[in-house]
């Protein structure tokens, strides 16, 4: 926290991504005493996660609120289950992404549904965080952006941030919402810094976000890639191509009505996530945008992703699973050398 | 604490609610064969003595979280005959408006929080229910139940190390009617006894006869006693036996002739009707007068349902996700 008397305002405050996450769980427990925590490691005891993200709160908020669990994913979410279904908020940790296929019976058939099946006499408003991506090495199991998988199942909402700030907003926005959210941390970025949010601004869910302006493709997506989006727009400003760039945001419930809007205005549009091409998110996306639009784009609307392949461990390879910012920018070209400009 | 008394007054409060689920059993395999009512069933004929023995221990605001074999616990706990029989109809009168169905059955008025068709997936709920429990110190408690097949799957043990390190309120009570679908238990299950696995998790483990009223009503008060005073969780393995199969319709032919009919000549709803008749609690007339009030109260809530309509279709689009909050 370097919030000092000397900012000014010429120079907002900046944050990193886990600062940021740190905020929001701190903010979320000081507005709501119903908000708690659990998962691996997670009390100052045990370091206060492995990411440090929930440092300092188990001391603040006490152990009873903010509880290091065993090894033991299904327990963990059932639990959060539990104990929002008796009017608490919870925030369940699952350290990584690829760890949430231990508990996929609790998050699927339970958390996802209970309202639902229940007639709306329940109802589920529990907040997993969890953390994954590529690029650092971490190789087959600790890598994977699965986010697809619950954006499949009707009842859950899948939440990815690109900036700090956004971090904070959507992360204090699952925590608030009265359903179950699965809230995806980058492990890559998260010590890139961006402007400080306003405490206690809350961003709600489902509704997406022009991160930019433009007028020629809009580059949709969410998570990490809108970062790269968002460079590649201002590289392009230069050879006088003015690209829109539509952060989600919140991947599932997904916000249609926005992404639509600036297609429409575009005519053109690149997909873009890092988890692997096929069955992604990505063709969700574009099938929305075709059914809405045939007729009126100006290109087809292509994809960047990973390649369909385990996230491989050496450097090399992993590289060329990604996607990358080069093939965002080809894919822009080659939409933009479909048809006219105009 | 002191050991309480198991009265005649007591056998007779267990051995009602077991009668009406009894019969509301016995009505619902009758509607089912006769084509009056489709819906999944599973029945819990053998099982009612065991669910009421514990039932009468517990408070309304206490909660429960059971399985598609379930409605033995939810009559125990209270549920009311109307939406529970009309969810049962799939009508929109429902308890969960139609749309969970028998597996799903769902009434926080009366702590039914969760009815699970996933073997084993309600101990870690019910660990969540406890530890909001334990948060908001107001006294509850809360029971999951479950049947032998759940203590082999990998939730049931992290459910019960937690439960055991946290000091949950939590009451875990196996029913182990010794088929796990249509498998024998000595073939899926390394212990003799599941009681002993709570050796593991440091909690009393007891196993009981769960066709023995007096017995299985002492088990559950010490559990109740035990939870509601804060030191913690319970295993309860009651040994029991179903008599209808996994599945309405189960022909049970996993099952030997012999071991079936050593098992009827036990069952617990005659010997403990003949229990409270030897007490001296009630009469043949009582107990006969108590089954015409429970049928009547059956007939009514069935015509409930059966009067009551579907679902409007637009019902599909609502309760998928809340109000935006």
């Amino acid at each position: 926290m370097s919030a000092t008397a000397t900012t000014t305002e010429a120079k907002p405050e900046m944050i990193t991504f886990t600062e940021a996450f740190s905020r929001a769980l701190h903010d979320a427990m000081e507005m709501d005493p119903t908000v708690i925590m659990l998962g691996e490691d997670i009390a100052d005891e045990e370091g206060g996660g492995i990411f440090k993200v929930t440092k300092g709160l188990s001391t603040k908020f006490g152990g009873e609120r903010v509880r290091t669990t065993p090894i033991s994913e299904q327990a963990i979410v059932g639990a959060a289950i539990g104990a929002s279904l008796a009017g608490m908020r919870p925030v369940a940790e699952i350290m990584l992404m690829n760890f949430i296929t231990v508990p996929m019976d609790q998050i699927v058939n339970h958390a996802a549904k209970l309202r639902f099946m229940s007639g709306g006499q329940t109802h589920v408003p529990i907040t997993i965080r969890t953390r994954t991506g590529a690029g650092a090495g971490t190789g087959g199991q600790h890598s994977d952006m699965l986010e697809a998988w619950f954006a499949h199942v009707a009842g859950m909402k899948v939440v990815t941030p690109s900036t700090p700030a956004d971090a904070y907003g959507l992360l204090l926005g699952c925590i608030f919402d009265n359903d179950p959210c699965l809230f995806i941390e980058d492990q890559l970025t998260r010590t890139q810094t961006g402007p400080a949010p306003v405490k206690g601004e809350i961003i709600k869910l489902g509704k997406a976000h022009i991160a930019r302006e433009g007028t020629d493709v809009s580059i949709v997506g969410y998570g990490r890639p809108i970062r790269d989006a968002m460079a590649l727009a201002e590289k392009l400003t230069g050879e006088g191509i003015s690209v829109e760039v539509v952060d989600l945001r919140t991947v599932s419930p997904m916000d249609t009505e926005t992404v639509i809007k600036s297609v429409a205005k575009t005519g053109r549009a690149v997909v873009v996530h890092e988890a692997p091409r096929s069955f992604g998110c990505g063709a969700e996306i574009v099938a929305r945008i075709q059914e809405a639009l045939y007729g009126q784009l100006k290109a087809p609307v292509l994809r960047v992703a990973s390649r369909d392949v385990t996230v491989p461990f050496s450097r090399v390879l992993e590289a060329e699973y990604l996607y990358k910012g080069a093939d965002i920018e080809a894919a822009v070209r080659r939409t933009l050398d479909t048809g006219s400009r105009k | 604490m002191s050991t309480p008394t198991f009265t005649p007054q007591v056998l007779l409060e267990v051995w009602r609610k077991a009668r009406q689920i009894n019969l509301i059993d016995e009505k619902f395999r009758g509607l089912l064969r006769s084509g009056r009512l489709a819906a999944v069933y599973y029945s819990p004929r053998g099982q009612e003595i065991l669910a009421a023995a514990m039932g009468v221990h517990l408070q309304p605001t206490d909660y429960l979280v059971t399985t598609y074999r379930g409605i033995h616990d939810q009559l125990a706990k209270g549920i009311p005959l109307k939406p529970l029989f009309a969810e049962y109809y799939a009508k929109a009168t429902g308890a969960c408006k139609g749309k969970g169905g028998p597996m799903h059955i769902t009434h926080p008025e009366t702590g039914v929080m969760v009815t699970t068709g996933i073997v084993g997936s309600g101990l870690p709920i019910a660990n969540g229910l406890a530890w909001a429990s334990q948060l908001k110190k107001d006294g509850r408690v809360t029971l999951v139940t479950f049947g032998d097949g759940a203590s082999n799957i990998g939730a049931f043990h992290e459910a019960l190390n937690m439960a055991g390190l946290w000091k949950l309120p939590v009451i875990f009570l196996c029913q182990n009617n010794l088929y796990g679908e249509s498998s024998k238990y000595e073939k899926c299950t390394s212990v003799d006894h599941i009681g002993e696995r709570a050796a593991s998790y440091k909690m009393p483990g007891v196993t009981v006869d769960g066709n023995d009223a007096e017995a299985m009503w002492r088990a559950s008060a010490d559990a109740v006693a035990r939870a509601r005073a804060g030191e913690g969780p319970t295993l309860i393995e009651a040994k029991t036996f179903r008599f209808m199969g996994h599945y309405f319709g189960d022909p049970g032919a996993y099952i030997p002739k012999e071991e079936y009919e050593a098992h009827l000549a036990k069952d617990p709803m005659p010997k403990t009707r003949a229990a409270v008749l030897a007490s001296g609690i009630a009469t043949e007339a009582d107990l006969e007068k108590y089954d015409a009030e429970v049928n009547a109260k059956i007939e009514e809530a069935l015509q409930f349902a059966a009067d009551s309509p579907f679902p409007d279709v637009g019902e599909i689009d609502i309760d998928v996700y809340g109000a935006a909050a």
